[in-house]
């Protein structure tokens, strides 16, 4: 095989870039079709409410009207599960109730105004506190909590509980879920320095820039759909279940995705709509959601509201560690956060031991769900300034506090003390100090020039990022090129780019050689990995190396046949199979040509077993075009594979109007084998923007006394901008390969933007001098408060502020 | 290589839904007659209609050197005309309220957020879309290019915008500074956060 690689590791023009940039690039909305109508949804006006009634005589008689789809004409999901429309009860405000279609989308936004529906309002929360107190409302009327395997029940906490707490501290309840590894009670006995703080991560929209529209008609049985999508093959089943259809019956176009961050992973019940509109009235339907409309359906990160209780040796160790986490689930168990922040905390800082207790409220605020490192990030953009504190009490330095607890290969995760494939955040801690000029750097901390306050601060992040198990597909036509088959979706990553080099890297193929097929599952698409959890790169990097590998092998094995010998005696040239001895070669196409007069497993006509349904599908499309390798992913990891990363973050911070300005930025990131560097550096720079509106900006709002939500668009709810930005966002890699993958390859999305967060929290605190907000977003009038010596405007556990 | 969806923007597999649709783009483009069959609102939950009489519906726009006659609605917005009318689908709507900047279009060399410009006004301005941005031979614009060799867009969404807005910017300040660049470029969001890989963009279009 090609020991030097001539892509991998190497930047190229990303083939879809070039549609970008001249505005070719199409997605859902720009699509047409001839008798195409409109269709819009009726939304919850209201954050809680039973529907008595719902009148449409009136609706149904307006011009241009088609048809209406309710609860009643689409599949239902057990409650607490996000289905596609409230069907007897509304527990957020712009939730889907109905929707109407007609000729043209002015007609169906009229008709939806002459809809009437009898309401009978409940009581509504949206601080998961409130709602855990005696007596407190409940989200649902069955219930509070739910999440993932915590089935939906109500839970209320004891006034003692409460009572005890105060205004100031975090009630610690009931928890619904809980474990411990070590003794913790021991770990907090020897410590030399304890921290105890309570702490507030706020809710904040996925914001996509392009909303959820979704187009949609039907053909030959089959139903067509044009969605905005992270993933692609990967939502295939789910997307199938939403409109409760057969796998094999959906045709999903998505060749494009404006925007996802999470909140467009395995496709979402929105889809369902266009879908089984079209079906209902038998026309094509476009269901065009509006960005006031995206706020409610498209998704957003969890908040928590938390305790934490750290104890430390004198050289800084971690002893012991004590997490609670309240989760504000929103009205539906779609958002596993919760988890997430508890597995964080036992593997970033690797504590001797440690307790977790959480309990995820539901609210009667939008939906939330994965939002780019769901759970590790939120949880580390606290935390990490309070690193700082017991450095500075234990009189060490903040990057050796960080490196004597950070991971190596040897480290563990979660409360099972699970095994890593690699961990190299100390050496990327290490890298970064020197990266960072960290000595000189760290003298600024805190110096006052006019009005303004420098701080210092070093940030840390981690995301799982790697997974195993997909299908490869490949295919050599006889013209010679190389097809390769990616089921992985287009979120903007690039990744499914990066990855299809791969194959011609490893078969010796030119890139010029290459046909991408993609964006729709007509091409044949395998079934690969979700475009999400930083799990792309590396894992769909391992699904080309083994496909490549039965391609190597059935190439040497027909030119054997075709040229005589054994297949052994045969190695790959370029796009030619060659006898070692010398002489003997053919062509990748001359192959490619006998692998179809030999059919069986040479052209797709077989295929093993074990391959995954949608893979199967996908090599029926392409059976019999060519030589034809598919191939399921059997090579060995265990462990989780993590993406890890840290930076250093110098702000300035105005004293009179608490503008935090942003000044520099540096990354180091422990991410294996560079796959793409110009697409690792776009992603690490990405990130530490995200991190940037996590840590001082971007945010829900809602009135608590009324539910109504108040940061419904990119303004209100502070989306960064070009201002907000360090003029140079620099970056290195530690590039220690992870010994369990063939290429050695480790994601980094998520983890990017958790450094990137916390490296601001921590030097927003630095700025101030160490002060603790302990609540993201820090905000410019929270900052002036502080200064001016005046309280916060809100409690220290209050949620969704302003 | 090449990458089936860029290079074809219909997918191979042709349908007669899709060949309609492209043949529906093609002839509003080839002929500049308005086609007034498409439907969306202007304003979100608006149900208004237009008032009859009024306003002469049918109109004559610039658009990217181009004049084409087009029934244009009174309460109807620039972004909706272009995309839906015209078929310049490059052109993109998210917020629909001029926060972001995906709509971003040239009014005689000057931006403007097209989803909150009313058609009825820009009767007699040059109107120039993304369609409309290309270099000196019908290829791409300097700005077009550096943004490939600098991986500039992410998700894609905001990028036609993106574009508009840096040519503009550079029409009218050929070598700016790093932080002009970024002031030129601040009324276009990007949630990526592909921000510093524009700003790279920019400032090597601007050494070109």
């Amino acid at each position: 095989m090609a020991i030097e690689h001539k892509l991998i590791g190497k930047d190229f023009i990303v083939p879809d870039i070039e549609a970008k940039v001249t505005g070719r690039a199409k997605y859902v909305e720009d699509f047409r079709a001839d008798n195409m109508v409109f269709c819009k949804s009726l939304t919850s006006p209201i954050p809680h409410a039973k529907i008595r009634s719902i009148d449409t005589s009136a609706a149904l008689k307006m011009p241009g009207v088609l048809g209406i789809l309710t609860a009643d004409d689409v599949p239902q999901f057990p409650p607490p599960a996000q289905g596609i429309f409230a069907k007897d009860e509304t527990f957020y405000i712009g939730e889907p109730i109905l929707a109407i279609a007609a000729d043209t989308e002015e007609n169906a936004v009229a008709a939806i105004e002459a809809v009437k529906i009898d309401f009978q309002e409940l009581p509504h929360v949206v601080d998961p506190l409130e709602s855990l107190f005696p007596g407190g409302p409940n989200a649902r009327s069955g219930g509070n909590v739910a999440a993932g395997q915590i089935k939906l029940q109500t839970v209320k906490w004891e006034g003692a509980d409460f009572a005890t707490a105060g205004d100031t501290k975090m009630p610690l309840g009931r928890p619904a879920e809980e474990w411990t590894y070590g003794d913790p009670d021991a770990g907090f006995k020897k410590a030399k320095v304890i921290i105890e703080e309570n702490f507030v991560s706020g809710t904040y929209s996925h914001n996509c820039m392009e909303t959820r529209s979704a187009f949609s008609y039907w053909q030959g049985g089959k139903c067509f759909l044009y969605g905005s999508n992270q993933s692609q093959t990967a939502a295939i089943a789910n997307i199938s279940r939403y409109i409760g259809i057969k796998p094999n019956q959906l045709v999903f176009i998505a060749e494009y995705c404006g925007g996802g961050f999470g909140s467009k992973i395995p496709g979402y019940p929105n889809m369902a709509i266009a879908a089984l509109m079209s079906k209902k009235i038998n026309r094509p339907v476009m269901h065009t959601i509006s960005r006031y409309e995206e706020y409610g359906i498209g998704s957003a990160r969890p908040g928590f509201q938390g305790y934490i209780k750290m104890g430390f040796a004198p050289n800084g160790k971690m002893l012991a560690a004590d997490l609670y986490v309240v989760q504000e689930s929103g009205p539906m168990a779609t958002a596993g956060d919760f988890r997430a922040a508890g597995a964080a905390m036992s593997m970033v800082y690797q504590p001797e031991s440690m307790r977790f207790r959480t309990v995820p409220v539901l609210t009667n605020t939008v939906p939330v769900g994965a939002q780019r490192g769901p759970g590790e990030n939120q949880f580390v953009a606290v935390i990490e300034p309070m690193l700082d504190k017991a450095a500075r009490q234990l009189n060490i330095d903040r990057f050796d506090i960080r490196i004597i607890n950070a991971p190596d290969s040897n480290g563990k995760i979660g409360h099972d003390r699970a095994p890593l494939t690699s961990a190299f955040l100390k050496d990327a801690l290490a890298k970064l100090k020197t990266f960072s000029n960290w000595d000189e750097r760290k003298k600024r901390s805190g110096q006052k020039n006019g009005t303004k306050l420098t701080g210092i601060g070093i940030g840390q992040g981690y995301h799982s990022a790697g997974s195993n198990g997909f299908d490869g597909l490949l295919r050599i036509t006889p013209d010679g090129k190389l097809h390769v088959h990616t089921g992985v979706g287009n979120l903007g990553t690039h990744s499914w780019a990066s990855t299809a080099r791969v194959a011609p890297d490893l078969l010796n193929v030119s890139w010029d050689n290459v046909v991408i097929e993609r964006g729709d599952t007509r091409r044949g698409l395998p079934f690969n990995s979700p475009q999400a959890g930083s799990l792309t790169a590396s894992t769909e990097s391992r699904t080309m190396y083994a496909a490549a590998m039965d391609m190597k092998d059935k190439l040497t094995d027909i030119a054997a046949q075709m040229l005589g010998g054994k297949a052994e005696e045969y190695e790959l040239g370029e796009e030619k199979v060659i006898h070692k001895g010398g002489g003997k070669s053919v062509t990748y196409g001359q192959v490619a040509q006998k692998a179809m007069e030999l059919g069986g497993k040479y052209s797709g006509k077989e295929m093993p077993d074990e391959l995954n349904p949608v893979t199967k599908s996908a090599v029926a499309v392409i059976a019999g075009s060519g030589l034809i390798a598919a191939v399921k992913d059997k090579l060995p990891r265990v462990g989780t594979t993590p993406g890890l990363t840290c930076n250093v973050a110098e702000v300035e911070i105005d004293s009179e109007t608490g503008v935090v300005e942003v000044k520099e930025c540096m990354s180091v990131v422990d991410v294996g084998t560079v796959l793409f560097p110009l697409g690792l550096g776009h992603q690490i720079a990405s990130g530490q923007i995200m991190g940037i509106g996590m840590a001082h900006l971007e945010r829900h709002i809602y009135d608590p006394k009324l539910g109504i939500p108040a940061a419904v668009g990119f303004h209100q709810g502070k989306v960064p901008t070009y201002l907000d930005i360090p003029p140079n966002i620099t970056w290195q890699a530690v590039e220690k390969p992870d010994p369990q993958h063939p290429l050695g390859i480790k994601g980094v999305g998520e983890p990017a933007l958790g450094s990137g967060a916390s490296a601001i929290t921590s030097a927003i605190a630095d700025a101030l001098g160490g002060h603790l907000f302990n609540r993201t977003p820090v905000t410019a009038d929270m900052i002036l408060n502080h200064l001016s010596g005046r309280p916060p405007a809100h409690k220290p556990l209050q949620v969704n502020t302003v | 290589m090449s990458d089936a969806d860029s290079n074809k923007t219909e997918p191979e597999q042709q349908s007669s839904l899709r060949a309609t649709r492209r043949s529906f783009i093609k002839g509003a483009i080839a002929s500049g007659v308005a086609v007034s069959a498409v439907g969306y609102v202007v304003y979100e939950r608006s149900g208004r209609r237009a008032a009859a009489g009024a306003v002469e519906r049918l109109i004559t726009l610039n658009v990217n050197g181009r004049d084409r006659r087009v029934d244009v609605a009174p309460h109807e917005t620039l972004a909706h005309t272009i995309r839906y009318k015209l078929g310049l689908t490059g052109t993109k709507v998210s917020c629909n309220r001029s926060e972001c900047g995906a709509c971003t279009v040239m009014l005689d060399g000057i931006t403007t957020y097209s989803c909150s410009t009313l058609t009825q006004s820009v009767r007699n301005r040059k109107v120039t879309t993304i369609e409309g941005i290309a270099g000196p031979n019908g290829g791409l614009h300097k700005v077009q290019q550096a943004m490939i060799d600098e991986l500039g867009p992410q998700c894609g969404f905001c990028t036609s915008g993106q574009v508009v807005a840096a040519v503009a910017l550079l029409n009218h300040n050929p070598k700016p500074t790093l932080e002009e660049a970024r002031r030129g470029m601040s009324g276009n969001l990007c949630k990526c956060g592909a921000y510093d890989h524009y700003l790279k963009a920019v400032m090597r279009a601007a050494e070109a």
